[in-house]
Parts: C-alpha cells; structure tokens; sequence
C-alpha cells in the first residue's frame, strides 16, 4: 500500500509545483495578490507532500519491503537500522527525493523570509524555484520512479553497496546536496532580476549570505567526499580527478569565482554581466554534474546505473542553460558597468584575475572530463586523460590563486598607491621568502613544496599583519583587548569570516602540497611473527581471525606496531567479503597523526593464516585537509552572522542595510 | 543597438550549443565498450572440462564463429539479464556454424549449476579453475562476452550484458565472412 501512496504523493506533488510555479508567475504577470498565496499554499503542499514521500521510502526501509525495487537494490535484512534509513540516499532515485526535499524547504524559507521584504522580485523567484521542483518530481514520476514495485518479490534484497556503509556516506551526500540546491536561490533571484529588469546589485545583495551558504556546504561536501575515499577505499588517496568529484568540483570553482566578483559589482558597480553568468553557470553546473554522474555517458569508478534519466537531465540542463542565457542576451541592454578599471595595479585586478585563473580551471576540468567524448566523436577512439593532465593543468593555477589570495584584500581599491604596496606588502614578501628559505635550510628539496611554502606564509602573514593593525587601531581608540580583537572580527565579521577561511584554505594548501610530496609506502608479504619496516615504524604480523557481521564476513589481520620509542599501537585492517559483490572490500585501519597517518591495508593471504600481504602507507599531513575543514567551517559561520546593528554615533556612510 | 551587441546577444546562448550536442553524442556511445588489446589478435587457446564432463577446447572450433562469454552465478542482475539472450542466439544460429561457450568465473559448483538449470542453457559450460582462461583473456569483471571469427581472432569485446540485437549484429557479420 504505501508504494502506491508514495507515488501518488509524488504525481499530487508535480501537479501542485506546476500549478505553484505558473500561479507565481501570473500574479508577478498581472500583480495578482491572491494567485501569489494560492502559489504559497501549492509550495507547502509540494514540501508536505515531498516530506511524506521520504517518510514513507524510510519506512518501507525500515520494514524490509522489497516489494519495492529499490528497497530491495539497497539494503538486505542484515543491513544495518542506521544504513537502513541512509539506503534512502544509496542510489539515483533516493537521492533525487532528497534533492527535491531540500530544494522544497529551501522554497519554504524563501517564502517566509522574502514574502514581505521584495514584493517584485519574490513572485518570480518562487515560480523559478517551483518550476525547478517540478522537474525533479518529473524526474521522480518517469525515468527515477522511488516506489516502483518490484515482482516476484524477493525473500531478501541486495543490500546497500558496502563502500557506503561508512558514516562519510551519511553526511557526505547531505553536504554536497545542500551546496547543489543552495545555488539554486542565488539562480532564482539573478533569474528574477532579469525578467523584470531589475539588474542592479540587489540581486546579489539579498542572496549574499545565501551564496556563502551553499559554497560552504558543496566544500564540506567535497572534504566529507575526501574523507571517505581516504578512509574507505585503501588506497591511501582523498582525490582522485574521477568525473564524479570533477562534477562536483567546477560548481565550486565558478561558484568561489562568483562568491568574489559580487564584490567588485557591490563596490564598483562593475561586472553585472559576468556576475549573472557566472552564477547560469554554477547553477547548470550542478545540474551537470548530476547528469553526468546519472546518465552513464561517461566511465567512472563510482558504478552508476543508467537509464532514461540521463536524458532527462540533459534535455532539462538544455532549457536552463538556454533559456537563462537568452533571458541574459535579451536583458544585455541593462547591463553596461557604470564603473570601469581603473589601474592593473587595484583589488578590482586582483579579483577579475582569480576569476580568470577559477574559470579556466572550471574550463580544464570541464574539458579534461568530457575529453573520451570528445575523442571519440573527432578521432573515434576513447582516451581518458588522468591525473597527469589535471594536476600539470591546476598546480600552477591553484599556485596563482593562493598568491592572489594574498594580494586581493590588502591591495587597495582602484589605484594601489607605492605606499599602499609598502606598507601592506613588504613585510608579508619579506616573511614569505624568509619561511622558504629556512624550510630550505632544513632539508626540503622539492621547488613546488617551497613555492607553495612561501606562497602560504606570505599570504599567513598579510592576514595576520592585516588583523593585528586593525585591532591596533581599536586599541588606540581606546577598546579594551576583546572588544579591539573579537569585538572587531564580528563587527567586519564578512570580511574577517572570509579571511578565516582563507587560513583554512591555506590549511588545505599544505596539506595537499606535504601529502603529495612526503607521503611514501611499501608492500611486503609476512610470515606470522615477521616483521616489516617504513618510516622509523616496525610492524609485525600477529595472525588473521575470521569474524561473521549481521551482512557480511570479515578476515581481520593483526599487526603489532611499535616506533622508535617503542610500542606504538595494534592494528587490524580487515577485508569484508559480501554476498553481492564480486570482490572482496578492504577495510582500512589507520592512526590518525598531526604529522602524518600510518595507514594499513589488508592484501591476499593464506587462509590458514600463516602468511599475509600488507600494504603500508605513511601518508603525511594529510589531516591538515580535515583541519583546513574545520578552519573553514569556523570562517563560514562568522561570515554568514547577522550584521549587528551600528552604533547609531558611528554611522557608515554608503552601505546599505540589509536583512 | 550596434552591430557587435547584437551579435553578442545571439552568441552568448548559442556559445553552449555545441556543449550539448557534444553530450548528446554522448548518449550514442556506451562507455561499457572499452577497447582490448585483444581485439584484432588471435584469441589464446583453451581447454577445459564442461560440467557435463565433455571435453571443451578453442583449437577445436576453427573455422566456426565462437563465442565465449564469462559469467558467474553470483553476478546479479547482469548476468541474469543476458542469460537468456544468450540462448536464444544459440539456438537460431548454433545450425549456421556458431558455438557458444560458457566459462564460469570464480564460482562454485553448486549455485553455477543451479544457475544453468535455471535459464536451461543447452550450449557447453565449463568452469575455470584456477581462473587460468580468465586471466588470459583479461577478464575484468563479469559479465564479459569475447566474439571469436572463424580464423580465429577476437573481434569484438562486451563489457556488460549483452542483448539480442547486439549478438545478432555481431554474429551475423561474423558469418558472413568467409573462412
């Protein structure tokens, strides 16, 4: 019974968010206030209605109903009850309904919060955004029908893929999703802007903090995603250029890019153009990247099903991309800048060239992905380029935007004066060539670790320095040390969030340059009692032990560790042999460290278990990439606090105020 | 309006045209074909015992187009979808000169045998012990099916279930040449 209620709620659920989007659309036509509400009340049916659909899936998972296909593609009756209720986003047509879930209370808050305070624009959005929601309910009715029945019935199901039993799975698609939709609010409001001409910056104003929002979580996205490939798959990687992470990683590219020039529209009433294509972009490139994890055009390591969804999707990325852009093309007129560039040597040039470089990643990952379509319709043979291409493409633009990093806040706006460069330049160059120097001097060879090095101290220090002069000046005018330091940071808390996150982007940097330059590995097969070395540790093979889990078995191996101080740990990497897969899935065991992670993964053994093949891996610095998460979320969340009310004694001429 | 806005305003929707074509394109190929270095070279010799107890080798069978398809009774729903196809090419062509083999990949008896029963498959299957044949082919998961010509090189290589119209497609431009 519930399969049919659900796809009924799904079918009510489309035909509501169509009505709501066209009723939003005629009462913006025709100034109708009565349509506006009718349209409100179709998007809390849609949201209703949608919750319910995800209520009822979670049920027919928590009931092993495997009368429903896709309960029965996702989980068996050893899964686990947590995974059970995660299954729901285990695959394409789960994934969807959580798609459309948070887009549907996205709209809720859009309604709620715009309602009263844009009368023009807010009509308008509301259509976009439900007429967005239609199409995934669309998508949920035809090609990804959720409930679809499943005959005979089985006795049991598939089960959950095992990669995802892990609790990176849990989150990891939460994150990226609400990154995905959180664009869409910008959209929908540049979307609106255009139809009724308002292209000013309110646009972009009102969506702000909207825009930091989805940005933030498509990071965590990424970083959970990172996460989990590192502790999950074995092979000792968090990036691995796969079409699926690249998906997921140009909408972050332009949608930093854009996150950066609304600033430059903001001050110097420039770029409105470029702004408003850039977040087109962002938005269909999360549709892309949908589409091209969803349709199969492409080979990936992630196994993904195929099917009438992929055209779907491009037909729908077809109509947004064509359609924002004609809307773009057709309001061009109103977009001339009112200001212009003044000298190369500004903030406006510092930011218009990372644009550039972010773009032309986006560009190189675009283009290195779809490269075996492209191959193959010129030359008619399917070649791959792999990581070589993508890291000699992107080292040297990351490198370049980590300088312009630096650059960007200190410079002054329109014409950075001799002295401007001095006083906010020399020092951190000074201290940038020096941390270089004296990493030389400590053994470090590698000429891209030393760049990057000097490159993240001397972008360090113009943040430091830039803080401490500020605080400085609250100090004389007579603050006392919190208000001139915390105090400070949440009044300019937009800026001050967004250099914390450039400390946790230089986290990341590190991270990623000591990973790839100092992490180093072995592999040996072991008698039981021998003892392998790497890296000052000493491991010794202790024996295997076979264990039975609610869905699976495991052969756990014991490996005895000690370092250079003497007993260090035990570790017990595993290999977990499921019924419905082909191979064997390692589970990795690994200690965490500062410096680095010795990281263990189980190869062939005996099954007596008197030899074993053990993989060991020393991977350096790479918690610094969970730690620049972490510095990220701390400079996300200061950014996006409330601006506080202002003294009314120390009024700030030229800004608006806005909620 | 002057002339190179106008042009402008055409352009910018048009510039993502050829994006979507491209990934139009996309849905006519298949990702699942991944060239082998096996097509186009003689297909490596094998002999194995079929679970019925025949004798079953590749030397034999020159002359005839061969198929030889890797499947496993644990390779759900892949190899489940296939298997009927596979039968059904079987007997319409098995009086023209085709042979079709089944090689079992790391599997056991017992389900391999259920799994034949099954779908009542009538042409030879053989298991592979020690995966050596399944190694010399490269086989990298299941299913995967090797078309065979009739001088003896592997012509074409599926990465994935393989349906009726592709095997008749296969199979009859294979017959169709001459020995």
């Amino acid at each position: 019974m519930t399969p049919e209620l659900g796809y009924a709620a799904t079918v009510a659920a489309l035909l509501l968010a169509l009505y709501g989007s066209g009723a939003a659309a005629l009462s913006a036509a025709g100034r109708r206030g009565d349509l506006r509400r009718s349209a409100e009340r179709a998007a809390i049916g849609v949201s209703v209605l949608v919750v319910g659909c995800m209520l009822m899936l979670v049920y027919a998972f928590l009931t092993f109903d495997f009368s429903v296909r896709y309960v029965a593609s996702n989980t068996n009756l050893g899964t686990p009850f947590y995974y059970r209720i995660t299954a729901l986003w285990g695959a394409l047509e789960g994934s969807i309904i959580l798609w459309t879930f948070m887009l549907s209370i996205y709209t809720l808050i859009v309604i709620a919060r715009y309602r009263r305070t844009q009368p023009q624009l807010y009509p308008w959005v509301l259509a976009v955004m439900l007429g967005l929601s239609a199409f995934f309910l669309l998508v949920m009715t035809i090609p990804a029908p959720p409930f679809e029945r499943l005959s005979p019935i089985p006795a049991d199901g598939r089960g959950l893929n095992p990669l995802l039993e892990d609790s990176g799975m849990i989150t990891h698609p939460v994150a990226l999703y609400l990154g995905f939709t959180g664009f869409t609010v910008p959209f929908a409001f540049a979307m609106a802007a255009l139809i009724i001409g308002r292209t000013g910056d309110e646009w972009i104003t009102i969506t702000r903090r909207w825009t930091i929002v989805a940005w933030y979580f498509l990071s965590l996205g990424l970083l959970i995603g990172g996460w989990w490939s590192y502790h999950v798959l074995g092979w000792g990687g968090y990036w691995a250029w796969d079409p699926v992470e690249n998906a997921a990683f140009m909408p972050w590219l332009t949608g930093t890019a854009f996150l950066h020039s609304v600033m430059i529209q903001e001050r110097r009433r420039m770029l409105k153009l470029w702004n408003l294509a850039l977040i087109i972009l962002t938005f269909s490139l999360t549709l892309f990247g949908t589409f091209l994890t969803r349709s199969g055009i492409i080979g990936s390591v992630h196994a993904f099903s195929q099917g009438s969804v992929g055209q779907f999707f491009l037909g729908f990325l077809a109509l947004v991309v064509l359609g924002a852009f004609s809307l773009l093309a057709w309001r061009l007129d109103r977009l001339h800048a009112q200001g212009e560039l003044d000298s190369i040597v500004s903030r406006e040039s510092a930011f218009l060239l990372n644009n550039l470089f972010l773009v032309a990643a986006a560009f190189t990952v675009f283009f290195g992905t779809v490269f075996p379509l492209l191959s193959e319709a010129i030359k008619g043979t399917k070649v791959s380029v792999g990581a070589p291409f993508f890291n000699l493409v992107n080292i040297p633009i990351f490198l370049a935007l980590i300088f312009l990093m630096g650059v960007g806040p200190a410079i002054a706006w329109r014409r950075a004066s001799a002295e401007n460069l001095r006083r906010n330049f020399l020092k951190p160059v000074v201290i940038g060539i020096a941390a270089a120097l004296v990493c030389r001097l400590l053994g470090i060879a590698n000429a891209l670790v030393l760049l990057c090095l000097a490159l993240v101290v001397f972008v360090a220090a113009i943040i430091v320095l830039d803080f401490a002069r500020a605080a400085r000046a609250r100090r004389r005018t007579g603050d006392g040390w919190l208000d001139a330091t915390w105090g400070l940071a949440l009044r300019q808390n937009r800026r001050y969030g967004g250099f914390v996150i450039h400390l946790g982007i230089l986290v990341l940097a590190l991270g990623v340059a000591g990973s790839q330059a100092w992490s180093t590995q072995t592999e040996a097969t072991l008698n039981r009692g021998e003892s392998m070395e790497l890296a000052g540790y000493t491991i010794r093979y202790d024996g295997l032990q076979g264990v039975e889990e609610s869905n699976h078995a495991k052969v756990i191996g014991t490996f005895t560790v000690s370092d250079k101080k003497g007993p260090y740990t035990v570790l017990t990497p595993a290999k977990k042999f499921y019924p419905q897969e082909q191979t064997p899935i390692a589970a990795v065991d690994y200690r965490l460290g500062f410096v680095e992670d010795l990281y263990l993964v189980l190869g062939e053994f005996a099954r007596d278990g008197s030899h074993a093949t053990i993989k060991v891996q020393v991977n350096r610095m790479v918690s610094w990439l969970w730690i620049g998460g972490f510095v990220l979320t701390l400079g996300a969340a200061l950014a996006i606090v409330p601006e506080p009310r202002r003294r009314p004694a120390v009024p700030r001429a030229g800004r608006t105020v806005v909620a | 309006m002057s002339g190179a806005r106008r042009i402008l305003r055409w352009a910018i929707p048009l510039a993502v045209v050829p994006v979507l074509v491209l990934l139009a394109y996309g849905f006519r190929t298949d990702p699942r074909e991944i060239p082998s270095p096996l097509v186009g070279k003689p297909a490596s010799p094998f002999k194995l015992t079929a679970f019925d107890g025949k004798p079953l080798a590749l030397e034999a069978l020159r002359g005839q187009v061969v198929i030889v398809n890797f499947w496993a009774s644990w390779c759900y729903p892949a190899c489940y979808e296939e298997a009927p196809s596979l039968e059904r090419a079987w007997k319409t062509y098995k009086d023209r000169g085709l042979v079709m083999v089944g090689v079992n990949y790391q599997d056991k008896d017992e389900p391999a045998k259920r799994f034949l029963a099954q779908f009542g498959h009538t042409f030879p299957n053989a298991p592979d012990p020690g995966s050596r044949v399944s190694v010399d082919y490269g086989v990298y998961g299941v299913p995967e099916t090797y078309f065979i010509d009739k001088k003896g090189r592997v012509r074409f290589k599926r990465v994935g279930p393989v349906s009726d119209e592709m095997l008749k497609e296969q199979i009859e431009r294979l017959l169709a040449e001459a020995a």
